[in-house]
């Protein structure tokens, strides 16, 4: 293999900023290739969160006192750098949720249902994370619409050509993965964007494995709505955000109703607040959103291009490595791939493979990732999954097929 | 990484009861059957039971599923064959209670089924373990409804 030995010295540097990786499992040191399920958090982020407890708390947007002005200054001040992050023009545009798939029940409920009708469409892919298919299932029999499915191929990527037949007159919207969890494609959201603004019908990208490992311009990529999670960038769960664009996001209602969405309250008329705050009702994750925004700190300090550079050499490392693996069957093999795969070995089940490789402090994910109809498609219950982030190195990747061959031993 | 506590686990009898399930297939003249699902993982599996006079005359089960849950049910099924329906409720409360931490005393003749206590150090895998027997207990008492391990 080429080594690239700087990077590889800097992966190095940056795993020692994440005090989880610094940990034994069944007394070995533990290797951590689950971060598309959730990512490890920096030792930053940590004390931010904490630093802010201990000093900083109270409720956001309300109070003239001191603490209340801290809170909200650092709650907004991380909106604002979640807008630099991804580049949004404006920081009106940056919704805060609760994560990926609040984010998208927000465009379900609050875009598609008041315009649905029946006999109207809504175009998604056989990729895609449960999150980003059940939401629109629910819309669709809530208006009588239709959910149109664009199928994939045997390298798990979208058939574009036959995702493109699907969109018509009648389309309300695309939803696309940017990166699919299960099998890490990358899809050509820019494509799918130029081809759907030509026919006016918006595009929704659920961006959760997105954004940990590419660099995010919305403006570039041109999409309407792009949705992700905290915890998968390093942040706290119960964080998110959806990006909309700002005419897109006027048009539309509030789609929770409570404290902080409104101007000004009676029983007769209830003016609604600006945008965002229109759809942040209640008491936000406070403490959660200014840990991502330090997240998003510390994500700049390195250079998300950085990132995206070295886990691209991380991942093809990894693919050869498995590929010599005896008994490895790849599922997804996309073209253009990010950070994750998934595969099968022998016909050990997923879940024993997962149990095995535990025992030797390597973490994988194991099971059907929450998109079933991927799993249906390449006609198997579920996978292994081996995700990367930039704290993962080459050693980790020989420590996974070193578990897999004695996973083979105990099998054999 | 301690090789003996894996072997633990997946001990040789587990192994060959996974690799070449017992009873396993569709019992044509069964006159109960119920289906256990796993949630964690997706995995289902169909137990047949032929009951005559209060008494499990024979037992299949069919579907997909790890080492721990194939060879759970395949253990069972030989177990339970010939037991009264008594017994077989029984049988299900002291394996499901041993298999969750529990001190049940497992009868003599049904030491074999020790070989399946290795999960309870992996809690997340007690539910492979567990699923067959919810399964038998479902269709012992009729429930319609899937058994899951919750």
């Amino acid at each position: 293999m080429n080594a690239a030995p700087a990077r590889v010295t800097q992966a190095a540097d940056w795993r020692l900023d994440f005090p989880a990786l610094r940990q034994s499992v069944h007394g070995q040191p533990l290797v951590y290739l689950d971060s598309a399920a959730s990512a490890q958090q920096p030792e930053v982020v940590i004390e931010t969160v904490a630093a802010y407890q201990r000093e900083d708390h109270a409720n956001v947007h309300r109070g003239v006192h001191t603490l209340s002005h801290r809170a909200t200054e650092a709650y907004e001040g991380a909106r604002d750098k979640m807008r630099d992050f991804i580049n949004a023009s404006a920081r009106s545009e940056i919704v805060l949720t609760k994560g990926t798939t609040e984010a998208i029940n927000l465009v379900a409920q609050s875009f598609c249902r008041p315009r649905l009708q029946a006999g109207d469409n809504i175009v998604i892919t056989h990729l895609e994370h449960h999150a980003n298919i059940v939401p629109w299932q629910l819309v669709c029999e809530q208006t009588g619409a239709e959910l149109r499915v664009a199928p994939i191929n045997d390298r798990g990527e979208v058939s574009i050509d036959e995702l493109y037949e699907l969109v018509d007159e009648r389309t309300l919207l695309v939803g696309i993965s940017h990166v699919s969890n299960a099998l890490g494609t990358v899809n050509p959201v820019e494509e799918v964007v130029a081809f759907c603004k030509g026919r006016n019908v918006p595009v929704l990208i659920d961006g959760a494995q997105g954004v940990p490992h590419l660099d995010i311009d919305v403006q570039a990529i041109g999409c309407d709505f792009y949705a992700f999670s905290g915890h998968k960038m390093f942040g706290p769960t119960g964080t998110g955000v959806l990006f909309g664009r700002e005419a897109l996001l006027e048009e539309m209602p509030p789609w929770q109703g409570g404290g902080d969405m409104i101007l000004e309250v009676s029983f007769e008329n209830t003016i609604y607040n600006e945008l965002p705050y229109k759809f942040e009702a209640g008491t936000p994750n406070i403490s959660g959103v200014v840990g991502l925004g330090a997240s998003v700190d510390y994500l700049q300090r390195i250079g998300m291009q950085r990132i995206a550079d070295y886990e691209h050499e991380l991942h093809d490392y990894m693919v050869s490595q498995l590929r010599d693996v005896d008994g490895m069957r790849f599922i997804g093999e996309a073209a253009n791939k990010a950070s994750v795969q998934s595969f099968l070995l022998d016909d050990i089940h997923s879940h024993d493979l997962g149990t095995i490789l535990d025992h030797q402090g390597v973490a994988i994910r194991t099971g059907h990732h929450c998109a079933m109809p991927v799993m249906q498609w390449f006609g198997v219950s579920g996978t292994c999954r081996a995700s990367l982030a930039f704290y993962n190195n080459r050693d980790d990747i020989d420590r996974l097929v070193i578990a897999l061959e004695k996973a083979r031993e105990i099998f054999g | 990484m301690s090789h003996a506590e894996l072997r633990d686990l997946y001990r040789e009898l587990i192994l060959d009861h996974s690799r070449k399930p017992r009873h396993f297939g569709r019992l044509n003249d069964a006159t109960h059957k119920a289906d256990g699902i796993n949630p964690l993982c997706g995995d289902k599996l169909r137990l047949y039971l032929k009951i005559d006079s209060g008494r499990i005359e024979s037992s299949s089960f069919e579907g997909t599923g790890c080492a721990i849950s194939v060879a759970s049910a395949s253990l069972m099924t030989d177990a339970i064959e010939g037991m009264s329906v008594e017994s077989a409720e029984s049988c299900f409360a002291v394996v499901t209670d041993r298999l969750t931490g529990g001190a049940s005393q497992l009868d003599v003749e049904l030491e074999k089924l020790a070989a399946l206590e290795g999960v309870r150090e992996y809690p997340s895998r007690v539910k492979c373990a567990t699923l067959a027997w919810h399964a038998l207990h479902a269709a012992l008492t009729d429930n319609p409804t899937p058994a899951t391990t919750e």
